[in-house]
């Protein structure tokens, strides 16, 4: 048995319903430190539902959840974003009205500290805190590669330019643990491998990413281990290697029964 | 890009006209315009702190005008025979400002949830809520006098400066609603300084962020309970500040000031000007509050000169001509007069068409 610290995030027997619907039924998952950890499975699997109950967004009905070797199991998002884990989502949620880097500067709002009174009197401590916030901000909008970007409004940025403005966004929150809800989707050929790229990076930077993906190339290419949901089970997980091979898993892709 | 009003706002030319305007209005149409300068002042206040709950934090509030009615009653209670108190106005004030407050994050609490129309119900609702109370807290222990109000109420008095008198200055005759006019726009110049600074600020952007979309924002680490709370209660301290000092200036106040009607006219000077734009909020509160007045004024003698006779009630007309000049402004400027750019770019045409087409985009990658 391997001593539990040495995972970043663990949820045992997970349970969520909605109404008389199971969205996850039993889900066990354990994801180490610094690893790239691939989620797949279906539609209507329960993957993006298995990340809402991580980023706080539902409430789970059984089972426990810990992160960092801390419970979280009934948390708010914003308590979970502080504890270290940021997330992007399916149908990206930009502040469509914000610059590119405002949105930075709102992922910022958690490490800063300038109240009210800061505001008011732009006090020597609160103008360098904004300083270093832009500063920031800008860094983060070069290091996902879309800084020429900066003052346009995200909801006029392109698809695969809003898809990394997302990512940036929730780097600025400096999470431990960085959750992508299918970040290929709508990306074409070329934007996805920049896209293996700059994940590739972020691992190498010392983030835990946990990636829902329908392109299972990327996923192939970029996972060490991977979990497949199917009707909010976890029917397989293992090195993608594995996964490929597994007949359950095959059968969940393909429709066939179970041999 | 940001550009810094506040420079802008204290610059020379603008600080001597400010100045001037009593003396030039009074000169030009006499002394009632300056008493309407000065309730479209306190309008303005009443304007920019709805601006902070309505267009930075995009909460829909129909019961501001309930924080307007704590602040006057807070003045007028304790600066009135009512209860034989006369508490200065340096206490008076901020403390209904300070009560103010208190309500604000007290209705603000239950509604965090609620979004929308639900929202703007309750809020609708917790603003009846407060007139009903004001109006019915005559018996069994009279607190403040039922539907007859208070008046007597003390006036706007500094040591022994009072803005309620008339004082001659080197020959020079300064009355009462002059005074008022320098103190209101000492006060709705803080109470810009306090918009834009807030609005260029951490606390600014995660009010805009909730705005834009809550889910990401709680989801991105703001505290969102705390961030929209801290919004109801900026709101509601610019509302408190300009009830006290309308209860002073007016000497009377009566529930029949707070009523629902009084709640909207606010939320059109917002919407109408340019909500989250604070010069739009600005220009929004004097023309709602000079152009009825100046059609009150004309309805009557035009109508008399053209057709000889008045067939149509000023007063009636007034609205009337009020609900045509909202429509044709949502029609031809539907993001208001002068918009924030933000705004602005939330009603571009095109822009609609180019999120479609993203939307469509989207559907088809799935």
């Amino acid at each position: 048995m391997t001593p539990p610290s040495e995972y970043l995030i663990e949820l045992r027997n997970v349970g969520k319903h909605f109404g008389g619907v199971v969205a996850l039924a039993d889900v066990s998952l354990h994801i180490k430190q610094g690893e790239i950890y691939g989620l797949i499975g279906p539609n209507g699997a329960g993957k993006t539902t298995l990340f809402n109950v991580v980023t706080g967004l539902y409430q789970l009905d059984s089972g426990a959840f810990d992160f960092a070797g801390k419970r979280y199991t009934h948390c708010k998002p914003h308590l979970l974003a502080q504890a270290g884990i940021a997330r992007t989502f399916q149908n990206i949620r930009l502040f469509a009205n914000m610059s590119a880097l405002e949105n930075i500067m709102v992922g910022r709002h958690l490490r800063t500290h300038t109240g009210i009174w800061g505001a008011l009197t732009r006090h020597a401590a609160a103008r360098a805190e904004e300083r270093a916030t832009v500063q920031r901000a800008r860094e983060l909008l070069d290091y996902v590669g879309i800084d020429r970007a900066h003052q346009t409004l995200a909801k006029h940025l392109s698809y695969g330019e809003q898809r990394r403005l997302e990512i940036a966004r929730a780097l600025a929150t400096e999470p431990k643990l960085l959750a992508l809800d299918e970040p290929a989707a709508g990306m074409n050929a070329t934007e996805t491998v920049a896209l293996k790229a700059l994940l590739q990076k972020i691992r190498a930077s010392g983030i835990t990413v946990l990636l829902i993906e329908h392109d299972v190339k990327l996923i192939m290419g970029l996972c060490d281990r991977v979990a497949v949901l199917d009707y909010g089970k976890k029917i397989a997980e293992g090195v993608p290697e594995e996964v490929r091979r597994d007949k359950a898993v095959i059968a969940a892709y393909l429709g066939g029964e179970v041999a | 890009m940001k550009i810094n009003l506040n420079s802008k706002l204290f610059n020379a030319p603008i600080a001597i006209a400010l100045l001037a305007l009593p003396f030039i209005i009074d000169a030009l149409f006499g002394h009632g315009w300056v008493r309407i300068t000065d309730f479209a002042l306190l309008y303005i206040m009443l304007a920019l702190g709805l601006n902070i709950v309505v267009g930075y934090a995009g909460l829909l509030d129909l019961g501001y005008i309930a924080f307007f009615a704590v602040g006057a009653y807070t003045y007028a209670l304790l600066g009135s025979p009512q209860f034989g108190l006369h508490w200065p106005m340096v206490v008076t004030l901020p403390l209904g400002a300070l009560i103010a407050c208190g309500f604000g994050v007290l209705l603000g609490a239950p509604t965090l949830k609620l979004r929308g129309d639900y929202l703007a119900i309750v809020t609708l609702g917790f603003g009846e809520i407060i007139r009903i109370f004001l109006n019915n807290l005559n018996a069994p222990v009279n607190i403040t006098n039922g539907p007859q109000g208070i008046s007597a109420i003390d006036p706007l008095q500094i040591g022994s400066f009072s803005f309620g008198n008339s004082y001659e200055w080197m020959g020079m005759r300064v009355d009462d609603v002059h005074l008022h006019y320098y103190l209101f726009l000492a006060f709705t110049l803080l109470v810009i300084f306090v918009s834009r600074r807030l609005e260029d600020s951490r606390i600014g952007r995660a009010w805009v962020a909730i705005r834009e979309d809550e889910v990401a924002a709680s989801a991105m680490g703001v505290n969102t309970r705390n961030i929209k709370l801290l919004a109801f209660a900026m709101g509601a301290t610019f509302g408190g500040i300009s009830g006290g000092l309308f209860a002073g200036f007016q000497g009377f106040v009566s529930p029949e000031s707070f009523s629902l009607m009084e709640s909207i006219m606010v939320l059109c000077m917002v919407v109408l000007g340019g909500m989250g734009n604070v010069g739009g909020v600005v220009l929004g509160g004097v023309i709602l509050v000079a152009l009825p007045e100046l059609f009150r004024n004309a309805a009557g003698p035009v109508q008399q000169a053209l057709l000889g006779k008045v067939v149509v009630d000023p007063e009636s007309l007034r609205m009337l001509m009020f609900g045509l000049a909202l429509i044709l402004v949502m029609l031809w400027r539907p993001a208001g007069l002068w918009p924030s750019t933000q705004r602005r770019r939330e009603f571009d045409a095109d822009d609609g068409v180019l999120q479609q087409e993203q939307e469509t985009v989207y559907d088809a990658s799935k």
